[in-house]
């Protein structure tokens, strides 16, 4: 059963257990609702972007152990880096999970995201995984219904 | 406790050993494990006859229906027709005259609200269903209700999964004019007092439409005992094809309604100015129908008919008890949906540990059950849960599945160290 414990490691269970980054983001000028409709998981992340620059991130919603803790990495991870680096930086999420990267691909420079590594072996997960990212992406696109329209609306994540 | 030699504690006489040789997908391995398929309300496997008869039917009378002077022609017509004949049969219908070949449940229930219900609601109607629905006998209406200025009511279900008697009765009045019920239920399996709901809602002059996808499987069924206006069914969840049903109406009611699709096959004459119809069942089945699909159910029919409904019913009751004694003696296993009378189904949760994650871990020791909402949503809100994982149950299902089934489930939960 080695891939089914490459997939629930420890830190994606603790992640899913232990959500970082849990709440509504009352700062947010950006957010995004995403879905799987066919299995019913969802989430709400909200995006506080400032000159380029994702400064705060949150997160709400339900789905299985690999949706909840790719949610939660994902916030974690892309605190602080700049909207261009966030998109490159699930670029080469979804490669890995999808198992689509090159001979030379650099696992190591995905940092504790290459945690999910073993989504790869269970190809009907991957869109549990890569839900948030991709909700991501909408938000960065999407201004927050309470915020001002910003410079910032007019990124687009990949 | 699950041992290894349960096989022979369920009385019931089927040779459960012997139904298994004509199901050749039973025997697969899945991740290096035998394939244990528990995901039968989502379809069944298919037996070698009904196989075969696809085959021979392709190979010695494939023709189109109704219209060839030719041999061929006519044996492919005799055998289309033949089908219909065996599901009358099947259903306890008066005449195959009753019996309308659809693509599903699904359709069948399309069928009904288009053609009798745009003809016969109206605004300021009522349209009762209830809460237990697949979203197949849920949306139809609501779009049905949205166009017609309708009103979709829904009659409630207690904690255990069983609906409210005397709330559904409350719900039905001089405005309900259709009441749309499923016999048994896709997520939950219970199994709903149709006969009684039916003359109730007949006592208000309602129409019944029973969505029987899951019920056929698993229940002797009787139209005419149960007195329903409308049921539907979908072939291959009774060990037929995909792509095929039924829908079962009154005579005088399918008269009543106008055609649905137009096309070859449902008229009587066309001139460019008026077109007169065929009556039923050719009004509803417009165009070149699914005439393998139709001759492969009724082997499945055939199939089934040869054990016979009610030592099916029989084997599987044991079986299903069985099922809830060996998973309610998982610690954290919680079942969801507790009703008085099941059929086909038991959904649960094991502990917090998310259906998906469940089915997923399930699946590597080759046990398929399914994980999600199971096209209920409203169900799965009503019961306070996101989604349930869900072991539904065939009569070529054994005990020895049951215990594989509960010591994957032990296994996942070393997974999620819990």
């Amino acid at each position: 059963m080695n891939e089914l414990d490459d997939l629930y490691q420890e830190v994606i269970l603790d992640h899913q257990r232990n959500p970082r980054n849990y709440a509504k983001l009352p700062t947010a000028n950006h957010q995004a609702e995403g879905a799987n409709p066919l299995c019913g998981d969802h989430v709400t992340v909200y995006l506080d972007v400032k000159d380029g620059v994702i400064h705060d991130i949150s997160f709400q919603g339900e789905g299985c152990a690999i949706a909840k803790a790719s949610a939660s990495m994902m916030t974690s991870v892309v605190k602080g880096k700049s909207l261009a680096d966030a998109s490159d930086t699930f670029n080469r999420f979804h490669q890995m999970i999808t198992g689509g990267q090159d001979p030379c691909f650099d696992l190591e420079a995905l940092g504790k995201l290459a945690a999910f590594s073993g989504v790869s072996a269970f190809p009907v997960r991957v869109k549990c995984a890569s839900l948030a990212w991709h909700t991501l992406n909408a938000a960065i696109r999407e201004t927050s219904p309470t915020a001002e329209p910003s410079e910032d609306s007019k990124h687009t994540g990949k | 406790m699950a041992t290894k030699h349960q096989g022979s504690s369920l009385s019931s006489s089927l040779d459960v050993e012997r139904v298994r040789r004509d199901f050749p997908a039973l025997a697969q391995k899945v991740h290096g494990h035998p394939l244990v398929y528990l995901d039968n309300a989502a379809t069944t496997q298919k037996p070698i006859a009904v196989l075969d008869r696809i085959r021979q039917n392709y190979i010695e009378e494939c023709a189109n229906i109704h219209r060839g002077v030719y041999q061929l022609s006519e044996r492919a017509t005799v055998a289309h027709e033949a089908a219909r004949e065996k599901i009358r049969d099947f259903l306890g219908a008066k005449q195959s005259s009753e019996i309308i070949f659809v693509r599903g449940a699904t359709e069948g229930i399309n069928l009904v609200a288009q053609s009798y219900g745009r003809s016969h609601i109206g605004e300021g109607d009522e349209i009762l269903i209830t809460a237990m629905e697949h979203h197949s006998n849920i949306v139809p209406w609501q779009m049905l209700c949205q166009e017609r200025g309708a009103r979709l009511k829904v009659a409630p279900m207690d904690d255990h999964g069983d609906l409210i008697l005397s709330d559904y009765e409350k719900l039905l009045g001089p405005r309900t004019k259709l009441v749309a019920l499923t016999l048994v239920s896709n997520a939950l399996g219970t199994v709903n007092p149709a006969k009684a709901m039916i003359a109730s809602a007949h006592r208000h002059g309602a129409v019944v439409l029973v969505d029987a996808a899951q019920a056929v499987p698993h229940c002797e069924l009787d139209v005419q005992d149960l007195d329903c206006d409308f049921l539907v069914f979908s072939g291959h969840k009774i060990y037929g094809p995909t792509g095929i049903g039924a829908l079962y109406g009154k005579q005088r009611l399918l008269e009543s309604m106008p055609p649905w699709q137009g096309g070859g096959d449902m008229i009587m004459s066309v001139t460019f100015e008026k077109t007169t119809y065929a009556p039923t069942p050719a009004k509803f089945e417009a165009g070149t129908p699914d005439i393998n699909g139709a001759i492969a159910l009724g082997e499945a029919i055939d199939y089934v008919q040869s054990f016979g409904m009610e030592a099916i019913e029989r084997y599987e009751a044991e079986l299903i008890a069985y099922a809830e004694s060996a998973l309610t003696k998982i610690p954290g296993l919680r079942l969801i949906g507790t009703p008085k009378h099941r059929a086909g189904a038991i959904s649960f949760m094991l502990g917090d540990i998310h259906p998906h994650d469940v089915g997923t871990i399930l699946d590597r020791f080759g046990v398929a059950i399914r994980a999600g909402h199971h096209c209920a949503q409203p169900t799965m809100k009503r019961m306070g849960v996101p989604g349930t994982a869900r072991a539904s149950f065939a009569f070529y299902n054994k005990p020895e599945e049951i215990d594989a089934l509960a010591a994957a489930l032990v296994e996942t939960q070393k997974v999620f160290r819990t």
